[in-house]
């Protein structure tokens, strides 16, 4: 039967294929005894063999997208599979007891687990309690004739559908193979969204009830630029879906001849077009779509995605993983930005009224000094293998700026003396508070760049949540109020002969685009997916025409709307997201 | 038979990561190899006998090899442990 499954619009684009279940199958095991023994050892042998066959795929899947360093983790979940003392327990419980291989493997799995449960000082044993899961859920997934999904055993092309991207899916994906996401939960800034942006691949997400609708193999229509799903679509539905899909191709197919391309304007003005990335998973997708650098590194979810804080050399390898695939290209790494609205789990944060105006960011940072620091000399240490700039989140103050700067110096002299090998560093500042961006020209005399922040700068300019729907309609982004304070930002940085950057949505915002390009911002970062489009875009402006637009609209607009209307004007064809 | 003792260096002690490479390192020899830690003896070619030790920072451990191939086995975990920074 035909139905139509409406959620969030969260990656741009129609796709059409069979729907794969990315959802744990019941895994209930029934306890037999047993009467041919040979035969059940044979058993518990094959399911060995079929279970390191998966976990290799996906070792090699993870390695290929991640790196050897990340993909670590199968190897000990190999050996686990190949362990001697495992394997013999097994084989006696299943002799002794004579019950069948399954439940032998359950009794030896929840042996090990209170001794690993039973190490409560040793937390990082603790966390292989959830290998040991991993590891046992294939294995007896296997014994009962069943393959557990993973995206790095898929073999021909398909729509995912699941409840919830989680992040450590990205080590699996094969965009040779999967079409799109479809998930029951999540909004346009959820770890789903991001990471299909990132791959460039049509996601919706929030449809309550997709893995409960869409049977495995079905059918299926992903429309990611509406925010819909058709079930099981009539032929005339499928006929266009096809028509947009390969429009879609030849719109990709286009767009990736400009992947080694410098981005200049149509008038020979240079811009430099970088990307925005969460976790060194999104490394690839930052290649593939050609950015010159990364604008942002977030570092939150180093922190969000552990159990405990991630100790300094855990914090080390990741940045310089990053940095050094990206080299000679710069690195913006971003200090923790977390806060009242992103809690961790494991450290103690008050309650606060109004999180978003409370304890974040830096000031969370400069509180908790001993975070920053070892954040700081990761950081520090990583900038040896490649170009690192180090960038400060919601400074407000120069005083906030300048402590934050001579922990950075404290710390890179404490290593000097270590002689720990370290590069040159610029260190700069996120201007998403509307006081730092009045008094731009003031911070610019001391930082070495600037970096636009516009998604929070936009919020506290109109003091709107953007997530709240009330009034979301107040974050606008061509406001004429938000277009001066950006260009009184590039203004103050080019006087004081520093560049100026912006990593929010903005900067890959067709209608921004040609307005910031006016205003002569220097570099553009945005989500990898957005690079390409960005380039072509730029490359069919006149960068000099467009300064009268961008003095028409800070002089004359009052409006977004008018704004809109002068874009469209000065350069026809452009449309609105 | 030979036997050797390390003093275990890294602040994270023997975690997942080198475990695995110390077993991979074990497995390539005939010879029996173990692991001692305070009163308790694993086989050093199963990671989940590695792994239940949860051996940590400062811990004093002790390396048996027992084999036509010990020396050689005794080497190759030495080496690993110092490879990966578990033991000077």
């Amino acid at each position: 039967m035909r139905a139509m499954l409406k959620g969030i619009a969260a990656s741009d684009g129609v796709v059409c294929g069979q729907a794969y279940r990315l959802v744990e199958p019941n895994l209930n095991v029934e306890r037999r005894s047993i009467t041919n023994l040979d035969s059940e050892l044979n058993r518990f042998h094959q399911a060995l063999e079929a279970a390191v066959s998966d976990i290799e795929t996906i070792k090699t899947r993870a390695t290929k997208n991640l790196g050897a360093d990340s993909a670590q983790v199968f190897s000990a979940h190999i050996a686990m599979l190949q362990d001697p003392e495992l394997i013999a327990a097994v084989e006696a419980n299943i002799k002794d007891k004579r019950i069948n291989a399954e439940s032998a493997l359950a009794d030896v799995a929840t042996g090990y687990e209170t001794t690993l449960q039973g190490l409560t000082d040793n937390p990082y044993m603790q966390e292989r309690i959830t290998d040991l899961h991993d590891v046992t859920k294939r294995l007896t997934g296997h014994l009962l004739g069943i393959t557990l999904p993973d995206l790095a055993l898929v073999d021909h092309p398909v729509v995912v559908v699941t409840h919830d991207l989680v992040p450590s899916d990205t080590v699996s994906v094969n965009t040779k193979y999967i079409l799109g996401f479809i998930t029951d939960v999540g909004g346009r800034t959820s770890h789903s969204s991001i990471l299909a942006r990132n791959l460039n691949l049509p996601a919706v997400v929030g449809t309550q009830n997709a893995t409960e609708q869409i049977p495995d193999g079905g059918t299926v229509i992903l429309n990611g630029t509406r925010g819909n799903v058709i079930v099981q679509p009539t032929v005339d539905e499928l006929a266009a879906a096809r028509r947009d899909m390969q429009e879609r191709v030849a719109n990709q197919q286009r767009l990736a001849t400009l992947r080694h391309h410098e981005t200049t304007s149509k008038d020979g003005v240079g811009v430099m077009l970088a990307a925005n990335i969460g976790t060194a998973s999104d490394l690839p997708s930052v290649i593939e779509n050609g950015a010159e650098a990364i604008g942002l590194m977030r570092t939150e979810f180093l922190y969000m995605d552990a159990d405990q804080l991630p100790t300094e050399d855990e914090q080390f390898n990741v940045y310089r993983q990053v940095v050094q695939s990206m080299a000679p290209r710069p690195v913006v790494i971003r200090t923790l930005d977390i806060g009242g609205d992103k809690p961790l789990p494991y450290l103690k944060t008050k309650h606060e009224d109004n999180p978003f105006m409370g304890e974040r960011a830096i000031r969370q940072s400069l509180a908790h000094q001993d975070i920053f620091r070892s954040q700081l000399r990761a950081l520090l240490r990583a900038s040896a293998f490649g170009h690192l700039r180090i960038m400060f989140p919601m400074i407000a103050t120069l005083d906030e700026f300048r402590q934050a700067k001579a922990i950075y110096d404290d710390e890179r002299s404490k290593l000097t003396t270590a002689q720990v090998p370290m590069g040159k560093v610029k260190v700069g500042m996120m201007v998403e508070v509307p006081a730092a961006a009045m008094l731009a020209d003031r911070f610019a005399q001391e930082v070495d760049f600037m970096s636009v922040g516009t998604n929070d700068l936009i919020g506290y300019t109109m003091a709107a949540d953007r997530t709240n729907q009330d009034v979301a309609y107040l974050y606008q982004p061509y406001h004429p109020a938000i277009l001066r304070l950006v260009d009184r930002i590039i203004h103050a940085g080019h006087a004081a002969g520093i560049p100026v950057a912006m990593c929010g949505e903005m900067a890959g915002d067709p209608i921004a685009v040609p307005l910031l390009l006016g205003m002569g911002l220097d570099e553009f970062s945005m989500s990898a997916g957005a690079v390409l489009k960005t380039r072509e875009l730029i490359s069919q402006l006149n960068a000099h025409d467009l300064q009268s637009l961008v003095e028409t609209a800070l002089n004359s607009a009052s409006t977004s709307q008018e704004v809109i209307t002068m874009v469209q004007a000065a350069v026809p064809g452009v449309l609105q997201k | 038979m030979e036997k050797r003792e390390f003093h275990v260096t890294a602040e994270t002690g023997i975690h997942a990561r080198p475990a695995t490479l110390l077993v991979q390192a074990a497995s390539k020899f005939n010879s029996e190899v173990s692991l001692q830690y305070q009163d308790k003896s694993v086989n050093l070619k199963s990671i989940m006998g590695v792994m239940s030790l949860g051996v940590g920072q400062n811990a004093e451990i002790t390396i048996t090899t027992d084999g036509d191939d010990e020396a050689d086995a005794m080497n190759a975990v030495a080496e690993t442990l110092k490879k990966e920074g578990l033991s000077d």
